[in-house]
């Protein structure tokens, strides 16, 4: 029964963090600065609504509240969302996205490669699937980091600054709470500590590549996993749920 | 009145008739040679198709459900259990080489066996698509991302010919 608690606290965890992901990423429809770059950043965010569903739908089962992958995403408030402070941060420029997207995806690489060892089937089966997806995300926007970092003087310093205002944000993907320590120390959760350490060793050497530099050790932004948000996750969730909440349980 | 068994066909003949459903975004190949029709089971009356998606966020999913639905009632089978897996992750090299022909007749570069990258974030070397057209080996990648979410970008230098390439996963 505990456990179930806790799992049902990761669920929603991982299942936040890719649909707030999914949908920034989405805003970018029809808006990428080039069309090959549209259909990328669109393809990922299709890849983490995927993600989503399937975690959603496990979640709904183990709830067994009658609840559909719909009421996860659209019936609920800002602080009923547990996504890394991270992914709600505005699209930006399209540096901006990629600083977002590079500091992420490098996070959900390692963290899915550590997940494939949990002794939960469903998070192991999970993570092998999403790690195909997710190596696809990540070198796409590491690669994106270096042309920019190791690009013109203006490129360089645009991405510098974007890696910069982002780093604030990092931290708190690492964050864990008593339900997910737990998990953790029974096998079904990886180790945060080694995620962070993997993911340090990623982010050095492309940053490395790209010339760029490795922003100082600042004050990281906390609170996601008790529900606490920045104002733009609100914003993003009045955009996405509005159909739903104006016109409760349409279909297509 | 229920007859005991109302299920008249074999898994074979199921299995065959799965294989006549194109895949909705590749219709060259059909979602059996796709791979992704993984088990066929027949349980008294119950007809039960497990599926897995190449992609998580693969639209084409919904149409799987929905064709194979169709395509069982025209033969009788009214009533048809989906259950999605995810596990074993879908991979291409579920694909057979008929399937890979008919990929590249269709204009489509299939995906190349072992081309996997296993250096995740930097190409781990060069990899070479011929082009469907002119066969040429010149060829250029545009973006690892195309028109589905399976599909990668390139174009041919010699004949000029932009094309699909199935990526390895």
């Amino acid at each position: 029964m505990e456990t179930s608690k806790n799992l049902i606290k990761l669920l929603y965890r991982l299942g936040d963090n890719t649909l707030i992901y999914g949908q920034r990423l989405a805003e970018w429809c029809s808006n990428g600065p080039t069309l090959e770059e549209d259909v990328a950043l669109t393809n990922i965010s299709l890849d983490n609504f995927g993600q989503t569903r399937a975690i959603y739908s496990h979640l709904a089962e183990i709830e067994n509240k009658g609840k559909t992958e719909d009421d996860y995403a659209f019936r609920r408030n800002e602080r009923q969302f547990y996504n890394a402070l991270i992914v709600e941060r505005p699209n930006g420029h399209f540096g901006d996205t990629i600083a977002r997207g590079f500091l992420f995806d490098a996070f959900q690489l390692h963290f899915y490669q550590e997940l494939t060892k949990s002794n939960n089937e469903f998070l192991a089966g999970l993570a092998a699937k999403s790690l195909k997806e997710v190596q696809y995300h990540v070198r796409h926007s590491g690669e994106w980091v270096v042309r920019l970092g190791d690009g013109t003087d203006e490129s360089k310093e645009k991405i510098q600054k974007s890696i910069n205002d982002m780093w604030e944000f990092t931290g708190d993907m690492f964050a864990t709470d008593s339900a997910i320590d737990k998990l953790t120390e029974e096998g079904v959760a990886p180790n945060y500590n080694l995620v962070k350490e993997k993911w340090t060793k990623t982010v050095e050497e492309v940053l490395y590549r790209a010339t760029l530099k490795k922003p100082e050790d600042c004050y990281m932004q906390k609170g996601s996993l008790s529900g606490l948000h920045s104002e733009f996750l609100g914003h993003l969730l009045g955009d996405m749920q509005y159909l739903q909440r104006a016109y409760p349980d349409s279909e297509w | 009145m229920k007859e005991s068994s109302q299920i008249k066909l074999s898994k074979d003949e199921i299995w065959a008739i799965l294989d006549t459903i194109p895949d909705p975004e590749v219709p060259a190949i059909s979602i059996v040679e796709l791979g992704v029709v993984r088990k066929v089971t027949i349980e008294e009356d119950t007809v039960s198709i497990y599926i897995t998606p190449t992609y998580s966020g693969c639209p084409a999913t919904e149409r799987f459900k929905q064709d194979i639905r169709d395509f069982l009632k025209i033969n009788g089978i009214l009533e048809v259990n989906i259950i999605m897996q995810y596990s074993p992750a879908w991979t291409t090299n579920w694909l057979t080489d008929e399937a890979k022909e008919k990929l590249r007749e269709y204009g489509i570069a299939p995906p190349i066996d072992g081309t996997e990258d296993k250096g995740f974030l930097f190409q781990s070397g060069p990899k070479v698509v011929p082009c469907v057209k002119c066969n040429s080996e010149n060829t250029d990648l545009s973006s690892q991302f195309g028109s589905t979410a399976c599909k990668a970008l390139y174009k041919c230098i010699d004949c000029l010919e932009p094309f699909e390439y199935f990526k390895c996963i």
